[in-house]
């Protein structure tokens, strides 16, 4: 049972039982960590953290610490990597965890043929040696964010032994990590049930059992938490938040997260001309937006790097301005009678608010002299589109960066020759391209908050705000939130 | 319906299942939107997509890519899920039963609804309480399935809440089951506690695709009724100094239920329809909810997989409808 059953009246009950429910937003399509739609949903990432350990762990403030590698870097000239395994690290089913694993799981992920879809990161290292438990490889070309990729997406050591007999389809069916928590039960789109591995090298969680009932409905998520078939959820809207932590028994906590809310510019008519991007910029009132649509959960950001990013510069500002809009736009001959026209793409019901937010967004601007038509896609649209260069002059997204680092946030999102970039010119191309292989890291920071800096005096691009993700949970428990998101069972503790 | 017809209709079978599934390649293919166009990471180059994209076979011509995958579906093999890398037709098959059960219990509710509620208007037939029988049906007709969901979820999940509202079963509860019909099995092994446990989660999102149901078939059968009681032979009977309720059940009832289960029959395969939304909100692990996520991760190959799927059992249904009204009324058996 949960920490309370689902009778009458015992949704405010909180007496810390073995078992830890958390009603969770998505489906868990696959075990693998590292190939597929999965990996690099960071959704997801959660149970894969409960399950596995990845390379080198992430303190909630998007810190790096370690994980089952204790010491890692570079050497000085950023020839080769050294990795140090931690000691008496099992896999689930007791055998150890072994430096032939982690070499296998990195040569493994850089394997064209496995379809780890950051085989591009992990492709940059080769030629392993082991001695003892040290690790160390040739780089094949400089990477800056490699340690950060080995705290994320696909970052995970899998038992080579297990999987080389097991399969893929094995796997599947019995995945084995070396994670606090071991699979004891699966119901696909259903619920997954874990046990607490006795063999855990970290603490010992607080809970011996874990359920993550996938409940990707938001009203059936919150109705979870009011009948008390849940002790924790998360990803609500934010009025039901507002409603949920006001009852008794249950709490509620918020984490801006490392998820923004942004407009892509392409690169075409009318977006070309300079006043008109500065003024789609200065036209907006992302405070307003916040605290009208978003309860105040959100932090507005002038740059695509957000409070705790390693290159957020808070001197940078985009003031909402309409009437400095409207002079820009005058410039261009464009006014409020005459006004600038582009289509704005967006979401609906994709993230909180997605399509009520471009509404009002149009509407500020058609106050300023720009007449936008919203055109709806979903999000797989989008990131064709986008893969295409086929966006509109204007498309809402939102943008996760939970490692914090510049180069996967401004970098891949405004460098041209990136799929993910919507802006292709040349200006940025001559930016950005030196700081991939800057190997002087604060040298590389400072040339991102530079290269914002650009970006925001440009207009080339107009970010929104910061997400903020609302948790709710039983009165008695503490639950640590993370920057990057995610909800780890292991550092829920009974209060 | 007479042999041939039954013939003919068992013919067109393949060449409608081979038509649905053509065309369910081509659109997915050519609609905005495709999975590696999902999974691209930040920094991954052309390369790195093309990479991805031959690695699950979307790089070859769509002609090409189906011919391949339709040749492989003739020998059973449905292709690998994309996002949950599992062969499609095990997981079709596994999650099936999870459906069939729902949609199983959800007619099975709405006949005896419907039955109970069309028996009891057409009693009440030319008095005021007739008036709250056709409302009821009118309003049970006005809300969709999905809706009723969210209702009864928050009914009595929340305010009252009696029910589990969200899975199949229990995750507390350690059964090992032989097969995918968890009710069926239990109830077969005599394993009553578990048939409890799982009806009890399966109660509310079955009441949400019935009550629909009901009243169509409560509607239906009760116009049905009252045509055939304004009969000859009926009102003969009457003359004849039987009682009504006697009538009713056995003249009037068997000549009524022949539109009821053509038509209820139909409205089966809209319930299965029903089954996507309704499993979702109460995140029931049946093939509906699956392909809410297959659809969202851009799976082509279970898309595939399940689309064939629906259209098999549509297609069955159809003929078992048939099938049955043609038993049912002698008109059709002897042409």
């Amino acid at each position: 049972m949960p920490l309370s059953s689902g009778l009458i009246g015992n949704s405010a009950q909180a007496a810390p039982s073995g078992t830890l429910t958390i009603a969770y937003n998505v489906n868990l399509p696959s075990f693998d960590p590292t190939i597929g739609l999965s990996a690099v949903n960071p959704t997801i990432q959660s149970i894969y953290q409960a399950i596995f350990d990845p390379y080198i762990g992430q303190a909630p403030d998007l810190s790096f610490k370690p994980g089952l590698l204790t010491k890692w870097g570079w050497n000085s000239d950023r020839t080769k990597v050294t990795l140090e395994l931690r000691k008496g690290a099992t896999w689930h089913d007791g055998s150890p965890v072994t430096p032939e694993d982690v070499v296998w799981s990195l040569q493994r992920a850089a394997d064209p043929k496995s379809g780890n879809p950051i085989q591009f990161v992990w492709s940059k290292v080769g030629n392993y040696k082991i001695d003892g438990n040290t690790i160390t490889g040739d780089v094949v070309e400089f990477e800056p964010t490699l340690f950060k990729w080995m705290a994320f997406l696909t970052g995970y050591i899998l038992p080579k032994a297990y999987c080389e007999k097991a399969g893929t389809e094995g796997f599947e069916k019995a995945p084995v990590g070396s994670g606090p928590y071991k699979v004891d039960a699966f119901e696909r789109n259903a619920f997954l049930r874990l046990k607490a591995h006795p063999g855990y090298w970290g603490p010992k969680p607080a809970f011996d059992t874990v359920v993550f009932k996938f409940v990707t409905d938001p009203t059936s998520r919150v109705a979870e938490m009011e009948s008390g078939g849940s002790d924790v959820t998360f990803e609500i809207p934010y009025e039901e938040f507002d409603r949920l932590k006001a009852k008794p028994g249950l709490v509620g906590q918020t984490k801006p997260v490392s998820d923004i809310a942004m407009i892509f510019i392409t690169d075409i008519a009318p977006m070309l001309d300079r006043n008109v991007r500065l003024a789609a910029n200065h036209a907006i009132d992302k405070k307003a937006i916040v605290d009208r649509l978003l309860k105040g959960y959100g932090v507005p950001i002038a740059t695509l790097e957000a409070p705790g990013y390693a290159a957020f510069d808070p001197s940078i500002k985009v003031a909402y301005d309409p009437e400095l809009a409207k002079s820009l736009l005058a410039k261009s001959g464009y006014s409020p009678e005459k006004p600038v026209q582009f289509k704005i793409q967006t979401t609906r019901g994709f993230k909180p608010k997605d399509y009520e937010m471009i509404q009002a967004i149009v509407g500020m601007w058609r106050k300023v002299g720009i007449d936008a038509t919203i055109e709806v896609y979903e999000i797989a649209q989008h990131f064709e589109l986008r893969a295409r260069h086929a966006l509109a002059p204007a498309a809402f997204y939102n943008w996760g960066n939970a490692i914090g680092d510049p180069s996967t946030s401004t970098g891949f999102a405004m460098f041209g020759p990136s799929p993910h970039c919507a802006w292709k010119g040349k200006d940025l191309v001559e930016r950005i391209g030196p700081l991939w292989g800057e190997k002087d890291e604060a040298k590389r920071i400072a040339g991102y908050k530079a290269v914002d800096k650009y970006i925001a005096e440009e207009g080339e691009v107009i970010p929104l705000f910061q997400y903020v993700q609302p948790i709710i949970h039983k009165k008695g428990l503490r639950v640590v939130a993370q920057s990057n998101g995610m909800i780890l069972p292991q550092l829920i503790t009974p209060a | 319906m007479r042999r041939g017809e039954f013939f003919r209709r068992f013919v067109l079978i393949p060449p409608t299942l081979f038509g649905v599934a053509a065309i369910v390649f081509v659109l997915l293919r050519v609609v905005p939107g495709d999975p590696i166009a999902m999974m691209i990471p930040p920094g991954a180059s052309a390369a790195d997509i093309n990479r991805l994209r031959a690695f699950y076979g979307l790089d070859q011509p769509i002609l090409h890519q189906f011919v391949a995958w339709f040749g492989q579906v003739l020998s059973g093999d449905f292709g690998r899920s994309i996002s949950l890398h599992q062969n499609v037709f095990e997981l079709v098959l596994a999650r099936l039963p999870a459906t069939l059960e729902l949609a199983l219990l959800a007619t099975s509710i709405a006949l005896a609804l419907g039955l109970i509620v069309a028996l009891v208007g057409i009693y009440l037939r030319g008095r005021h309480a007739e008036w709250l029988v056709d409302g009821g049906i009118g309003v049970l007709l006005a809300v969709p399935d999905f809706l009723w969901a969210l209702i009864l979820l928050l009914l009595f999940g929340v305010l009252i809440p009696w029910l589990p509202i969200s899975g199949r079963i229990d995750p507390q509860i350690d059964v090992s089951f032989h097969s995918n019909f968890y009710l069926i099995e239990s109830l077969l092994t005599g394993r009553i506690d578990v048939a409890a446990a799982l009806l009890e989660h399966m109660i509310l999102p079955a009441l949400a695709l019935a009550l629909p149901f009901a009243a169509l078939v409560a509607r239906i059968l009760k116009a049905s009724l009252a045509e055939a009681e304004d009969q000859d032979y009926a009102q003969i009977a009457r003359a004849r100094g039987f009682s009504r309720p006697k009538i009713l059940l056995r003249e009037v009832f068997p000549n009524a239920l022949i539109p009821t289960v053509a038509l209820g029959g139909v409205q089966v395969t809209l319930l299965l329809g029903g089954t996507v939304l309704v499993e979702r909100i109460f995140s029931y692990e049946g093939i509906g909810n699956m392909a809410i996520d297959a659809v969202i991760n851009r799976d082509f190959p279970l898309i595939q997989g399940l689309v064939l799927t629906f259209a098999m059992l549509f297609i069955a249904l159809n003929l078992a409808v048939d099938f049955v009204v043609t038993l049912l009324d002698p008109r059709l058996r002897h042409g």
